[in-house]
């Protein structure tokens, strides 16, 4: 958990060690930062709901979470393995431990549905052609899509069957971890809950998780513990990037007017912030311009 | 693009800024070199690390040998011809027609049917690699790919430059034949060149060397063509602008690539030509 964070976690298991620990964790991309000195223990079984505002770099956290992004600084651990420290080879073993479920799913354009779920399975193990379309029939009648759906392309499909199949794909090696990437954007509030409920599934076989959401609805369905973002050039220097972290009823509570202006889904300053971001950049433009003349 | 300096800044300022300008392009272009020779080598790297699947390659392979023949074929029936049309004058002023054979089968086999079936297949399949494995990236398919635990340079740019390196050179030969078949419709149907005289001055000067450099020559073309798609697919900026950008690049970079191989391919395998023939050319047909 993080020394700075203004609340208290989840209560949970003091003996278990962490399955995944992000050690003091910062990300950026040429002169932009997006994460700094992020630090999460997430323990065996756990559910974590991660929120925050477009661009504080909720995915970035997932992607740093599973090697797809390099951190800058800090690392993360999975059973106290260094992920940074890690061969190509040993970091593809470890993903096989981990499913992630991406925000527009993902799926192989040139590929079915049947080849998509069964990619995993061909790729690392030797299963027998026959046993491998069994267990994707099984994964597909898990995520609630009918079996027709094998022969389709991804395109075929509509946005909220796509989600559905992703997940199929991400939980065809029995992962010890799945990642959410914002599962539920863009989809209506029946298949939002669909999504939920098929979380909340995957959540009993003792699974743990990460969802990255900016939705409260979904936070509050499939979450054990929250913890928020705040986007760097918001904060002011020293302050911690995790502005709470604790469980649903503490986020509910919590009297900190970032989280609160979140929760409740204000604008608050925010529309006369933006406009004044925009006249100084149009300021700059202009006087850009004038120097050039 | 350089601007005047302003009174403000002063022109120790401007000269200042103008060379950090310089600096940085010169970094951003041997960092470019860098990025692409370590894609290079790891691609080299999974040709030999792990055996490709063949239900991966024969789709890639049918996409860029089969579907590229019929416009590669065009290419070469038509440059032949035109070669003919814009040589007739000049040899015809000098009593030379009949050595019109020689000069557009040895310009064809040497030159242009090697860099003309490259062109095309930069154009035709370079873009679309380019634009495939952008959309891959914009999409987040390739994150997939790795979240599998699968390497994306192994499923997507080692059968892609397979298929480039192994197809080029029969893309060639068509190229070539289609030409030389172009070059004689013209000269012997439509410009009456005797066939006879048109095929022995083409034997006389067209060596199996000429043949076989431009041959050679493709296999480098199609390794630079794939290499240069797939990476600028990779590195495809986000949106629909960078998956077009990506495409274009990939297409003018190949290009590019194209003929700076070609001269110096050229200038090396006239040097090898001279060393082991020092006796002259053999014939080819």
């Amino acid at each position: 958990m993080n020394a700075t964070a203004p609340a208290t976690a989840a209560p949970r298991d003091a003996e278990a060690p962490p399955l995944v620990q992000v050690d003091s964790l910062s990300v950026r991309f040429g002169s932009q930062e997006v994460l700094r000195d992020i630090t999460i223990d997430l323990a065996a079984g756990e559910t974590l709901v991660v929120l925050g505002e477009s661009g504080c770099g909720k995915t970035v956290l997932l992607k740093a979470m599973i090697g797809l992004v390099r951190p800058s600084a800090g690392d993360v651990l999975f059973e106290g393995r260094s992920l940074s420290q890690m061969s190509d080879r040993q970091l593809a073993h470890l993903r096989t431990h981990y499913g992630f479920v991406f925000q527009g799913a993902a799926l192989f354009d040139s590929l079915t549905i049947e080849e998509n779920v069964a990619f995993p399975l061909r790729e690392h193990t030797r299963l027998p052609a026959t046993e491998v379309r069994g267990i994707v029939a099984s994964l597909i009648d898990e995520v609630g899509l009918p079996r027709s759906v094998l022969v389709k392309k991804p395109v075929e499909l509509s946005g909220g069957m796509r989600k559905r199949a992703g997940l199929a794909r991400a939980l065809a090696l029995e992962p010890t971890v799945v990642l959410y990437d914002e599962p539920t954007t863009g989809l209506d509030p029946i298949m939002t809950d669909v999504i939920n409920e098929l979380i909340l599934r995957v959540r009993r076989s003792t699974v743990t998780s990460v969802v990255v959401t900016h939705d409260m609805n979904t936070a509050r369905k499939v979450g054990d513990r929250v913890i928020m973002l705040y986007p760097l050039f918001r904060l002011r220097p020293g302050e911690p990037q995790i502005v709470f972290d604790g469980t649903l009823a503490e986020l509910d509570r919590s009297p900190d007017p970032r989280v609160r202006q979140f929760v409740e889904g204000r604008a608050g300053t925010r529309l006369m912030e933006l406009q004044e971001e925009q006249a100084r950049a149009n300021d700059s433009a202009a006087h850009d311009e004038e120097e050039l003349a | 693009m350089a601007t005047a300096p302003s009174p403000s800044v002063g022109i120790t300022g401007w000269l200042a800024s103008q060379v950090a300008n310089l600096g940085d392009t010169a970094i951003a272009a041997v960092a470019g070199i860098g990025d692409v020779s370590v894609f290079a080598f790891r691609t080299l790297g999974w040709i030999f690390a792990r055996r490709q699947r063949r239900d991966v390659l024969i789709p890639c392979f049918y996409q860029i040998g089969v579907m590229s023949l019929p416009v590669v074929a065009l290419t070469g029936l038509f440059i032949g011809m035109v070669l003919a049309v814009q040589s007739y004058g000049q040899f015809k002023a000098l009593g030379l027609e009949t050595r019109l054979g020689s000069v557009i089968n040895l310009s064809l086999v040497r030159e242009l049917g090697p860099v003309l079936a490259a062109t095309m297949l930069a154009g035709r399949v370079g873009s679309a690699m380019a634009a495939e494995l952008g959309t891959m990236r914009v999409t987040e398919q390739i994150d997939a790919l790795e979240s599998i635990g699968a390497n994306p340079i192994y499923y997507l740019v080692v059968p892609r430059f397979l298929g480039c390196l192994i197809l080029i050179p029969s893309l060639t030969v068509m190229a070539d034949f289609m030409g030389v078949l172009g070059g004689y419709f013209y000269s012997h149907v439509l410009l009456g060149i005797d066939y006879h005289h048109y095929w022995n001055n083409s034997r006389q000067y067209v060596d199996v060397f000429d043949f076989l450099t431009g041959v050679f020559k493709s296999l480098f073309f199609g390794g630079a063509i794939a290499l240069v798609s797939c990476h600028h697919g990779f590195h495809c900026d986000k949106g629909a602008e960078g998956v077009g950008r990506a495409a274009t690049n990939a297409f003018v970079h190949s290009f590019v690539m194209i003929l700076v191989l070609d001269l110096f391919l050229g200038i090396w395998l006239n040097n090898v030509h001279d060393f082991f023939r020092p006796e002259g050319p053999r014939r080819l047909l």
